[in-house]
């Protein structure tokens, strides 16, 4: 009788819940699938089926998402009515407006358990200046993967250093690593312009730029916005390193992105690789050369970190390093921050609705908890279920030491006092995608010389904060990283 | 009297019907185009003069709104002068900070800053413009005007040669490299599609068959070609890669180096636009009247003399104007280097355009820069076509 009363009330609410949003069309961009787009689009369809509301997903190129973004709400075209992209832009959007507050909804929606997602998601990603600005969907940091069977081989343990994650890249570069009978790679990263090559270099200077607690600021001085990426001996070395890593990976390495390395990886043909979660999910895919033989650890890092004073490299100590673990200071790169939902503020209340229905549909823990153990999803961990329950996990096909290293690696990111916040000052696009990543391209491609590179970033940087103004942009990147005055 | 006042009286009306119906005759042609010009007007010149003030503009977000400031020609300051130069204008040899301490900023840094080779070839289209410009001033039909149009567009002309090849010795910038894609692209397409077209106007079996394949590359979409390409030049994962592991070139990527890179979207270029130069050729090349080419063999002619005396010069009306149509078509290009290489490796392969929608799309400030450098491609682009049409189409189309 029970179980009856239950179905007949379940079916009550489903036909209540399909006429709720009959007629509703939701538009939402994002970019180029299958990553991102695909679960929307899935997620999608399972809505629709729920509420009536018909869900249109438009992908575009990652390179063009924050400008068409942008266009489309500061032109007032409003052809979308959400938008799925990086939170740290968000900055752009609501300073003129153009994003809806979402925190009374959020505070109304009992069923987004708004608690369970992690504290840094909900504060980073989702909140700007005390209000709720996107949902967030994904969980990003960066990690270093290896093969565990290729380093097992090699007699040699996981990078902790960069120096460490060198030595590995050249013992295995030239192996087979798949059985095809083909040298294979040391070190697979995407190092494509106008990708994501800025994040890498990010979180590898990282390791040696900042070492005392977010609060330091891994991009700029929170006391003077000078910059950190110029001519000092971090990011000279960080270069190095990076340039380093050429010699080891595929020969077209400068022109291969994350899609890239992801395929070789699966393919079994890199030992090491740096990467977003992503590769901890798309490695236990069908077809997967690398199933059940990926290790993930924390970002290396670095025995000497960055004396800002003098701009040269200083061996840690207790006072330079407080969160050094055995003398080795790390730095987790929160890049990207996770992919995450706003909505535009200037349509209908009730497509508003509709829009804020979807999002929290597609953040709620029985639909993420499944997505983010799906490799083509391009969803990461960022619930504390999603840690704390393994079932899911092995269920997608982990082995559950697998998982436990996976996800062991983000939250050892996630819990680092150290962990470096991605880069949330207006305008951070020019500051990262126009000056870092065109600079670190050119100097790859041996179109400037690493001297050049450190000098033309710190001058790009200090004419964007001139531009913009020094002392708006200070305050942005204080109140980004918590620093009160 | 009265009737005469009758007939003057009658007349009044007529005379000012008349003058209407003259002056709506005279107006007609006014009035028929008048909403189509002014239609034109505000679909070309409305939108020019509007990126002109967004050129003397920076945009800004600001509390509930986007702020346009207006910073005067700051835009095209930092392009030519300021912190964006390395991408537009590039470096120049011996006047970038190394060679400078090396040689000095004076005229020995003038001297290095070609490469020996480059010195020759400025030399040689020197003397060329010199010798056009002295062949303009013995000529019956000079005039003072076109003396000094002459001298201004020669001296500018040789200027650019001069800081083109110093850019290609230094680092190009989007300027140059744009101009490598138009002058190198163009020549190419020009010579291939010449003999292809020469080729199937011969009695050779299958000559439509190829008429129709050589046509092919132009119908496919620029993107389409630029993924092909992509494909193709990958000597990793290719279907070229059985190719090129024969060469015992596996491990090798040639479009990683700047040249590599640029080679690889010009000959892209090449294999997508020369079906348009060979189709317009291969219709000059068949409209010839046979009665030259026969008497040419009756007087024993050779292949080489027929080519290069009958052929030619007829051929060269129509290849100045397809050259000069091709020419402002591939300044604006952006599809191939784009998607074959993102502009990269570093800024190898940007082209003006594709350095525009780049700044672009960095961030809302950059609308103003991105406008400032479609200007300089417009003044660029117009500044080559029309010395190109005045110089040389007006020349040798008559």
């Amino acid at each position: 009788m029970k179980k009856l009363l239950a179905i007949l009330a379940s079916a009550v609410m489903l036909s209540m819940a399909a006429a709720q949003y009959e007629g509703v069309t939701i538009d939402v961009i994002t970019h180029t699938g299958p990553q991102i787009a695909e679960p929307l689009q899935r997620r999608g369809a399972e809505f629709a089926e729920a509420t009536g509301a018909k869900v249109n997903v438009t992908i575009v190129p990652f390179g063009e998402l924050y400008q068409k973004t942008l266009t489309d709400l500061s032109t007032g075209t409003n052809s979308f009515d959400g938008y799925v992209f990086a939170p740290q832009w968000m900055v752009d959007y609501i300073v003129p407006g153009y994003l809806e507050d979402l925190t009374p909804r959020v505070e109304a929606d009992a069923a987004i358990e708004w608690e369970d997602i992690g504290a840094f998601f909900r504060d980073f990603s989702s909140t700007y200046e005390g209000k709720i600005y996107t949902i967030p969907m994904d969980g990003d940091f960066q990690m270093v993967y290896y093969r565990t069977d290729v380093l097992a081989d090699l007699g040699m343990e996981p990078p902790v250093t960069w120096d460490d994650y060198l030595a590995i890249a050249a013992a295995a570069h030239g192996k087979d690593m798949n059985g095809d009978g083909e040298a294979d790679y040391g070190s697979c990263i995407g190092k494509k312009q106008r990708e994501q090559g800025y994040w890498f270099i990010t979180s590898i200077a990282s390791s040696m730029i900042q070492s005392q607690g977010t609060g330091q600021g891994g991009f700029f001085d929170p006391e003077t916005m000078e910059p950190l990426y110029g001519p000092n001996e971090a990011f000279g070395k960080a270069l190095d390193i990076y340039a380093e890593s050429l010699k080891y990976g595929p020969a077209d390495e400068i022109n291969i992105g994350v899609g890239d390395t992801r395929s070789l990886w699966k393919a079994g043909r890199c030992a090491l690789t740096l990467d977003w979660g992503d590769v901890g999910t798309q490695a236990i895919e069908e077809g997967s050369k690398a199933k059940d033989k990926t290790g993930a650890i924390i970002l290396p890092g670095s025995k000497q970190v960055l004396d800002r004073a003098t701009g040269k490299l200083v061996d840690c100590d207790d006072t330079l390093c407080p969160y050094a673990i055995n003398g080795i200071n790390h730095a987790p790169f929160a890049a990207f921050g996770g992919w995450s939902g706003a909505i535009n503020a200037a349509i209908d209340e009730k497509d508003k609705a509709a829009t804020y229905a979807f999002f929290s549909y597609v953040n709620q823990a029985a639909q993420s908890n499944v997505d983010v153990t799906i490799g083509a999803t391009g969803f990461n961990p960022y619930r504390t279920s999603q840690f704390t329950n393994l079932d899911a996990w092995e269920a997608a096909g982990m082995s559950k030491e697998a998982a436990e290293v996976y996800l062991g690696a983000i939250q050892q990111s996630l819990n680092s006092p150290n962990m470096v916040l991605d880069l949330r000052i207006p305008q951070n696009q020019r500051y990262q995608q126009q000056v870092l990543d065109e600079k670190v391209s050119q100097f790859l491609a041996g179109e400037i010389t690493k001297e050049e590179a450190m000098q033309q970033v710190y001058d790009g940087w200090v004419e964007i904060n001139e531009e913009i103004g020094l002392e708006d942009q200070l305050a942005a990147y204080r109140s980004t990283l918590g620093v009160k005055k | 009297m009265n009737q005469q006042n009758k007939s003057i009286s009658n007349q009044q009306p007529y005379v000012s019907g008349n003058r209407l119906s003259v002056w709506l005759e005279r107006s007609a042609p006014t009035i028929f185009l008048l909403p189509a010009i002014l239609i034109v007007l505000f679909l070309s010149v409305f939108p020019l003069i509007l990126s002109i003030y967004l050129s003397l503009t920076r945009l800004k977000t600001v509390k509930g709104a986007t702020e346009i400031q207006f910073v005067g020609l700051k835009n095209f300051e930092k392009l030519l002068f300021g912190s964006s130069r390395g991408e537009f204008v590039g470096v120049l040899k011996g006047f970038n900070p190394k060679d400078i301490e090396l040689y000095g900023s004076g005229f020995n840094a003038f001297l290095h800053s070609l490469t020996p080779f480059g010195w020759f070839t400025f030399s040689v289209v020197s003397v060329l413009f010199i010798l056009a410009f002295i062949s303009y001033l013995r000529s019956q039909t000079r005039k003072a005007g076109g003396v000094v149009y002459r001298l201004i567009t020669y001296t500018i002309l040789i200027w650019m040669t001069w800081f083109m090849l110093s850019n290609l010795a230094g680092r190009p910038g989007s300027v140059t490299v744009t101009l490598c894609f138009v002058l190198i692209g163009i020549t190419i397409q020009y010579l291939i599609g010449l003999v292809l077209a020469l080729l199937t106007t011969q009695n050779l079996g299958g000559k439509r068959f190829f008429r129709v394949i050589f046509l092919l590359p132009m119908m496919i979409t620029p993107v389409g070609v630029a993924y092909a390409f992509r494909m193709v030049t990958d000597t990793s994962k290719g279907p070229l890669k059985p190719f090129f592991k024969s060469l015992g070139l596996q491990d090798f990527s040639w479009v990683t180096t700047p040249w590599g890179a640029r080679w690889a979207v010009i000959i892209g270029d090449v294999w997508q636009w020369t079906p348009f130069l060979f189709i317009v050729l291969l219709a000059a090349v068949e409209g010839l009247p046979n009665e030259l080419f026969e008497a040419a063999h009756v007087d024993g002619a050779s292949r080489w003399q027929i080519f290069w005396n009958i052929t030619m010069p007829q051929l060269i009306p129509v290849s100045v104007t397809v050259v000069l149509i091709r020419m402002i078509e591939a300044f604006k290009i952006i599809d191939l280097p784009q998607v074959l290489t993102s502009g990269g490796p570093g800024t190898a392969t940007q082209s003006l355009t594709l350095h525009a929608f780049t700044t672009w799309r960095a961030g809302v400030s950059g609308l103003g820069e991105a406008t400032a450098i479609a200007y300089m491609l417009l003044f660029l682009a117009t500044f080559i076509g029309t010395s190109y049409a005045n110089l040389i189409h007006q020349r040798f189309s008559r």
